[in-house]
């Protein structure tokens, strides 16, 4: 390095003209990670050096400051630039360094391999396109090894390489290679991802890194260099679905241009675009760009644009343009893998910030499905996720998100959760068992205008003697719905009230004949009920539901039907068993074959079943005979619809 | 570049887009922020992926850090394109060397004149965002830096417990009193700049160039920046020698080199 007193440079450059590389062709990210002090930051270093990356004079200030502080040299220096990082010989940050082969550029991300660090390994692993898994030959497959293996799978990093390094500690003993290998290999057999080769080397001692090693003349595979030069760069998604998440809107003048980055897909001049979860459509009249001619009429992936449309709609941060065909999901309840990095552990009904592509809410935990230990992959049912662990969870929100299952398109589906300040934790969308909800709230009619009633509300009222309401059970099958429900019909019409059930199967038969048990069609047949419930309720009706209803979003919207569009009023009612007690009951026996597998996705068992929040009553029949819940449900009716 | 009707990106244009991105969040995300402007090719690029961003317009308040010790050529380029270009643009001045920690070495106690005009600026007008062209290849505390990275109440960067930040996830909220750091080329390097430079035309201050067989690789304080022995007279000929030479970037910016942790102790307090 130059001195201040000799600010000169090195050797005057000759005005060479060196081959062009391809500067068309983007770098590809490579992180190395691995249990810490597995060598790392000096595998980094090493190749860098053998590659003849390193800047003039680096070694040699390394080699002095290593003398300084009275330690042996390390090629980890390379890297680790804090005091901290070198007075403890760690690496506590991530950090990125540039260099390039023959064949393409790199950027080489390190990351920290302490446990207290994951946070930061996090940071740099997450953008890499490949990864080098470093193991320590002695030690073998470590805790760190496993947990850096499951965020990389987590991250969606399926190029993996691993590194045996330290060759030189154990002899280059080909056999304790051998066990290492077929130890590192079948961890990653169980997380689906399949090593594009496993190298045995010595970063201190350069073996295998870019030159071949005579000291293991028994391993004739790739050497580090080439095993990086074999990554590929991930495809541009032109042919995904067109995802444009809107970052802002400007008007800087007379044009109004909605702002983002296309995440995937590509759009054109002319397009209809569906934005979500407004669910407006317009079309792009144009594309803007500044200091481009001609204006450009399409644009793809990884673009950030502007455009114009043909109408005025609202649009605003946080929406989704589409397509209108392959549009995203549209829920308020998602399932995620996720790992944390909170300083207080995860747990059920915590609530926190969710970011997911340019989307900001709040979400509360509805449960923590299980907790996953990375070394054995083994989930535990329930509990808190701790910090730095991983998990299952179940997300909810109060408002209709647009998103992607992540197995469909990466880029929608991972988001983060917001702790105060600090970003807290990462995941991963899964949608298994619940309904993609846009099919529920899409309003296609259009030129609709309410015609009013000649008979109001108060007149029927006057006549029936009590009001016109919704006596929404929900509950497991087998929880005594429809036992509780005929009885109380029965009950209220022997005191001469208006009064009809709504059952499943009845309905199933007709109205709801062309719904099958998918989480849409379940979720499609509850909305119909609720519709039907608001109609009754109308029409003076003390209606009586009971449907599993198992979904609160489903439920919400038949109490919005209610109360919104009806002029009834709307009482969830819980109806209480424990699944023990619904199962041996089990009247139909639907949880016998569901327990076989001769019915897939039931409720409770297969199935995911939302107990109601803050429910209006509730009556538990584990306890409670039919008899004493139904005498509870008249004076609630007795309450609520006849003396109020 | 921009959209255009091809939908592919190469290097360059994957760069730009991810800049724009960043620089489109922190418009929305802070309420007060500016960007700083040396006038180097790095704020030069800076300045034009902004104007990308926004469609030609520069929404931020535009900040000169002035040590009063930078070249002539750099004045007259700054005044010159604040105008053509219709910047909001800010002169900010630093306390005299005598005020700053006289345990630092003597170049990089002078290079903290900056931060503290810095700070005083920030104080003045109430920054929220500080938005600076600095990048991960020129030096290795830069190279550990996040995009968004918070700074405490007295500017500090407290780069031992940095906030996670990925999937362009970023750190948009922060309490009172403290400011963000945005690093929209942190993910550029030397030979991006300049490529990209060259394919945009962005005006460039001449003393890059090599005369009498001598130019700037890097520009700071004139009496602490010294010039690198090269030939390169133009944009195509820089990137030439870039692509050739194993000499860092700041080896001739004397702040750098005076002890292993200079550079490292001027960052954590504050410096760009």
């Amino acid at each position: 390095m130059a001195r201040s007193e000799t600010p000169t440079a090195s050797p005057v450059p000759p005005r060479i003209r060196a081959p062009a590389r391809a500067a068309e062709e983007a770098r590809l990210k490579v992180t190395i990670v691995g249990h810490v002090d597995h060598g790392k930051s000096s595998l980094i270093g090493r190749l860098l050096h053998d590659a003849g990356a390193l800047p003039d004079g680096k070694v040699e200030a390394i080699r002095a400051m290593c003398e300084r502080r009275g330690v042996p040299f390390e090629w980890a220096f390379v890297m680790d630039a804090f005091q901290a990082e070198r007075d403890q010989a760690i690496t506590i940050d991530s950090s990125q360094i540039w260099f390039h082969t023959e064949k393409r550029g790199y950027v080489i991300i390190d990351v920290p391999g302490h446990k207290e660090f994951v946070k930061n390994m996090v940071t740099g692993a997450a953008s890499a396109d490949a990864a080098l898994l470093v193991v320590d030959a002695g030690e073998g497959v470590c805790e760190q090894s496993c947990s850096h293996g499951y965020l990389l799978h987590l991250l969606g990093i399926g190029q993996v390489c691993v590194v045996v390094n330290k060759m030189d500690a154990v002899d280059y003993d080909a056999a304790r290679f051998a066990e290492v290998e077929r130890d590192i290999r079948s961890f990653l057999d169980g997380l689906e991802i399949e090593a594009t080769a496993v190298i045995p080397v010595s970063a201190h001692e350069g073996d295998n890194i870019a030159n071949p090693s005579s000291r293991m003349p028994w391993y004739d595979g790739p050497l580090v260099s080439d095993a990086i030069d074999g990554f590929t760069l991930p495809p541009a998604d032109f042919d995904a679905p067109l995802r444009l998440p809107v970052q802002d809107v400007y008007k800087f003048d007379t044009r109004r241009i909605v702002a983002g980055r296309i995440e995937s897909g590509r759009l054109a001049v002319g397009d209809t675009l569906l934005f979500s979860p407004s669910n407006k459509t317009a079309r792009v009249n144009s594309i803007e760009a500044w200091n481009v001619s001609p204006a450009p009429q399409s644009a793809g992936a990884g673009q950030s644009v502007g455009i114009t449309l043909d109408e005025q709609i609202f649009v605003e941060r946080g929406e989704v343009a589409s397509h209108l065909e392959r549009a995203p999901v549209e829920t308020d309840v998602f399932r995620a893998n996720l790992f944390w990095l909170g300083r207080t552990p995860l747990e059920a009904g915590a609530h926190y910030t969710l970011k997911l592509n340019t989307a900001e809410l709040p979400v509360t935990v509805q449960s923590v499905e299980q907790v996953i230990d990375p070394t054995d992959r083994a989930p535990r049912k329930g509990g808190v996720i701790e910090r730095n662990g991983v998990g299952e969870v179940v997300l909810q929100s109060d408002r209709i998100i647009a998103l992607d299952e992540y197995c469909v398109l990466p880029r929608g589906g991972r988001f983060v959760l917001i702790d105060g300040y600090d970003i807290a934790g990462g995941g991963i969308v899964g949608m298994e068992g619940y309904p993609d909800q846009r099919g529920q709230i899409t309003v296609r009619a259009s030129n609709v205008t309410d015609v009013a009633h000649g008979v109001t509300a108060e007149l029927r009222r006057a006549r029936n003697k009590h009001k016109g309401g919704v006596l929404w059970f929900t509950g497991l099958s087998g929880a005594g719905k429809s036992t509780i429900a005929v009885e109380l019909e029965r009950r209220l019409f022997a005191d001469g009230h208006q009064t009809y059930l709504l059952d499943g199967d009845n309905l199933r038969g007709g109205l709801n004949a062309n719904l099958g048990f998918s989480p849409e069609d379940r979720a499609e047949n509850i909305r119909r009920v609720g519709e039907v419930a608001a109609l009754f309720a109308d029409a003076g009706f003390i209606v009586i539901s009971a449907f599993i209803s198992p979904y609160r979003a489903d439920r919400a919207r038949a109490g919005a039907a209610a109360t919104e569009r009806g002029a009834g009023e709307f009482h969830e009612v819980y109806v209480a068993a424990s699944l023990e007690t619904c199962e041996s009951r089990d009247p139909k026996g639907l949880y016998r074959k569901a327990r076989t597998g001769e019915i897939l996705d039931f409720t409770g068992i297969s199935a995911p079943y939302e107990p109601p929040i803050d429910p209006a009553l509730i009556v538990n029949t584990d306890s409670e005979s039919v008899e004493a819940c139904v005498d509870v449900l008249l004076d609630y009716v007795e309450r609520y619809f006849i003396r109020s | 570049m921009s959209p255009r009707d091809t939908a592919s990106l190469d290097a360059l244009d994957a760069l730009e887009s991810q800049s724009v991105f960043i620089l489109r969040e922190a418009l929305n995300k802070i309420d007060n922020p500016c960007v700083l402007w040396s006038p180097g090719k790095d704020s030069n690029v800076m300045l034009w992926l902004i104007r990308k961003a926004f469609f030609g317009q520069v929404p931020f308040p535009v900040v000169h850090i002035d040590t009063g010790r930078k070249f002539p050529e750099m004045y007259e380029f700054r005044d010159r394109h604040a105008v053509e270009w219709g910047l909001d643009f800010t002169s900010g001045e630093c306390p005299p060397v005598e005020e700053m920690d006289p345990s630092l070495p003597a170049a990089a106690r002078s290079a903290a004149r900056k931060t503290a005009g810095l700070k005083r600026l920030i104080e003045q007008n109430g920054y929220t965002g500080v938005i600076a062209g600095i990048r991960r290849d020129e030096e290795s505390t830069r190279a550990k830096e996040r995009v968004f990275s918070p700074r405490g109440v007295t500017g500090q960067w407290d780069f031992r417990d940095q906030s996670p930040e990925f999937w362009d996830q970023f750190k948009t909220d922060f309490p009172p009193g403290t400011h963000l750091r945005i690093h929209p080329l942190l993910h550029w390097s030397e030979i991006d700049i300049w490529r990209y430079t060259q394919r945009e035309n962005i005006p460039t201050i001449p003393l890059y160039f090599s005369r009498d067989g001598k130019r700037y690789r890097s520009l700071g304080d004139s009496d602490i920046t010294f010039p690198i022995e090269s030939n390169a007279a133009d944009i195509a000929e820089i990137i030439a020698e870039l692509e050739a030479t194993s000499v860092p970037e700041r080896s001739g910016r004397a702040m750098d080199h005076e002890a292993e942790d200079s550079f490292e102790r001027l960052r954590a307090d504050g410096y760009m």
